[in-house]
């Protein structure tokens, strides 16, 4: 584990400013299951918890125009990057105030402005597409990274080895980041990717620069990417990260789980990222019970406001429905007034 | 008005694309050094260098992949799937990310991405070769699918895709390559996307089909027109937005249609053509509305067989006129 000392350009603000964050994303994700419990939040819900080191350490690393392309389980880099927690729950609802207008949903959050590309849902397709954002930035001659999370599960997709190729081959500054939970859903990665527990090692095969971090802790995550970043900036070409963590939650709300061994379940709960955070935040003197109590009562409250302003945002209007399909023209099959 | 072949008409607007917008560049299989597997991109890697036209590896997904993400940060690229036969290998590609994402961000991010592939039977290139999946794309809202059938119709409708902010996927066929017919001299000469082409006129009965079939229904009226039958014909042009106003206004003064397609009858893009048909025009059909269609078959490799597989203009002909009923 780092030391305080090791961290000297983070300022007491920084450091209390990613323990906010991370207890934002796991508060906004018990908030999500009981709005999910209460229905209103429908259909699939991904939940973060346990992982929330991997976002914040990873995306505090970027510069604005940096690009960050994601998975399903995107809230908690949604929230990481700076989506507010109010628009990515009201796009939980569905409402029209939701970061993708209610069109996307969990699953699918986005803001142009941030460059958050997007959450993709059919898993290791985002690959391909950082890939080509990628492409892009070489293109233009630029320098930002283009940071891409997928799961251990998506390293099997045959979309895996054709973006990782194609990144290595062309020098693209893609940095692909999976965050390695020992689950592809409910199928244990033991039983279902031969190099689960040297998985970093895979990218040696596309002569990569790759590393293995513990996804657990915030700041080694953070000293990571900032070393990665300096090199994909300078044009080293892409690298790639393993960061090992856990679920703390299933697969999703619908997922009790119960296919997991309970000494693993037992182990990963004593490596929670947050309190782990809090007690290196205490043990080095850096903050108190005090600091602690103030950003958690603070938390509770921007989350209760964020379920609030989704409850009452109004929905989509009827029209919305054929609205956005194509940039140019109006939808097909939009229906004429007086037709049946 | 100068002739020059389809392919010399993809080439052309290709550099056309190249020369005016630094934001295009190409990507696929073999564009490179090798030309082209049809040999349309033949010197471009020359003369554009390797920037701008890229090779890619045999990786259907991430070329399209690849494609989606640079047109989602404002470049216009315009990738090959070597066949339609190799864009299942890129599917997700196309119908979960191109076409969707413009609609699941909240119109937030446009893909003006342009993916041009090859359909078509008839090549002898055995069954894994020789499909026709554009009607398929046409079932996918988000997408603009664009079947041109002469070497006018490549420059008019490339055109109009280049000013689209949305993914094309521009149909070549395979057989139409070597075909010769005029250009337009102007540089301004447009096809609006989603205007079906009147090709000929006639009193009798409407032919109506897309791609190299819009040609067959073309020479099917010209055998029908040596025996006093005088038909309209119809080339689609694109499927997805599609012209039912320019089929419903022929059927209404025909009072009978054919459908023509090369690929199989049991869910082709025919049977919306009928049912567009049938909802819009009704009263005015004097006889069941026909399909000439492809085999159920996989395309066979032996050409005698795939010639069987495939309409042809007599068959048009054939079904033609037992609608008529003068078989």
């Amino acid at each position: 584990m780092l030391k305080a000392a090791d961290v000297p350009e983070l300022t007491k603000t920084d450091l209390l400013g990613f323990y906010r964050q991370m207890k934002l994303i796991r508060e906004f994700e018990r908030e999500s299951e009981r709005q999910y419990t209460r229905g209103n939040i429908k259909g699939f819900l991904h939940v973060y918890n346990g992982e929330e080191a991997i976002a914040v350490g990873a995306i505090n690393t970027l510069r604005e125009d940096d690009y960050v392309v994601t998975h399903y389980r995107d809230h908690g880099q949604a929230l990481a990057r700076g989506i507010g927690s109010k628009e990515v729950m009201a796009e939980l609802m569905g409402k029209a105030t939701g970061c993708s207008n209610g069109k996307g949903g969990s699953m699918h959050l986005f803001s142009s402005e941030l460059n958050f590309m997007g959450g993709y849902a059919i898993v290791g397709g985002q690959l391909c597409i950082a890939a080509g954002i990628g492409l892009a930035v070489q293109y233009r001659g630029n320098d930002q990274v283009v940071l891409c999370f997928f799961g251990d599960g998506a390293v099997n997709e045959g979309e895996f080895h054709e973006a990782m190729n194609l990144a290595a081959i062309w020098n693209l500054p893609v940095i692909f980041f999976c965050e390695h939970n020992l689950y592809g859903m409910g199928a244990s990665s033991k039983e279902t990717l031969v190099m689960w527990d040297s998985l970093h090692e895979m990218a040696a095969a596309y002569g990569m620069d790759r590393y293995e971090v513990d996804g657990n802790d915030v700041l080694e995550v953070r000293d990571l990417m900032q070393k990665i970043n300096i090199d994909v900036r300078a044009g080293k070409g892409p690298a790639f990260v393993v960061a090992r963590t856990y679920r703390l939650r299933g697969h999703s709300v619908a997922d009790p789980a119960d296919y997991r061994p309970d000494d693993e379940v037992s182990y990963w709960a004593g490596q929670d990222p947050i309190p782990r955070f809090r007690d290196w935040l205490t043990q080095e003197g850096i903050a108190t019970v005090e600091d602690f109590d103030e950003i958690d009562a603070n938390v509770d409250e921007e989350v209760v406001a964020a379920a609030e302003f989704g409850e009452l945002s109004p929905w989509p209007e009827p029209d919305d429905l054929y609205h956005g399909v194509y940039t140019d023209r109006p939808a097909e099959g939009i229906p004429t007034s007086g037709s049946s | 008005m100068s002739v020059i072949t389809y392919r010399d008409a993809v080439s052309s607007v290709l550099r056309e694309a190249l020369d005016e917008d630094e934001r295009v560049f190409l990507m696929g299989e073999d564009i490179g050094p090798y030309g082209g597997a049809f040999a349309v991109t033949k010197g471009f890697y020359e003369q554009y260098g390797k920037k701008r036209i890229k090779d890619s590896p045999l990786a259907e997904s991430v070329i399209v992949g690849a494609g989606v993400g640079a047109a989602m940060v404002g470049l216009r690229p315009v990738v090959e799937l070597m066949t339609i036969n190799f864009s299942l290998l890129a599917m997700d590609q196309i119908v979960n990310h191109a076409a969707k994402i413009r609609y699941m961000s909240g119109g937030q991010f446009s893909i003006p991405l342009i993916i041009r592939t090859v359909t078509g039977a008839g090549a002898s290139v055995g069954a894994t070769h020789s499909q026709s999946f554009e009607g398929w794309y046409a079932s996918v809202p988000g997408l603009t699918v664009v079947t041109p059938s002469t070497p006018r119709d490549v420059i008019g409708l490339f055109r109009s895709c280049r000013e689209l902010n949305d993914p094309v996927m521009f149909v070549e066929h395979i057989l139409l390559y070597g075909t010769r017919g005029e250009a337009p001299d102007s540089g301004d000469f447009r096809i609006p996307i989603g205007q079906a082409d009147l090709r000929r006129t006639g009193k009798d009965i409407t032919l109506c089909g897309y791609s190299r079939m819009a040609l067959v229904a073309e020479q099917a009226a010209d055998i029908l027109a040596r025996e006093g039958i005088e038909a309209d014909v119809i080339d689609l042009r694109c499927l997805r937005p599609l012209d039912s106003e320019t089929i419903v206004n022929s059927v209404k003064k025909t009072h009978r249609a054919l459908m023509v397609e090369e690929t199989t009858r049991l869910g082709g893009f025919a049977g919306e053509l009928v049912s567009q048909i049938q909802e819009d025009a009704f009263d005015y059909l004097d006889a069941p509305v026909g399909r000439v269609a492809g085999a159920e078959v996989p395309i066979p490799y032996s050409f005698p067989l795939e010639q069987l597989a495939i309409p042809s203009a007599e068959s048009v002909a054939a079904s033609a006129r037992k609608l008529l009923n003068r078989s």
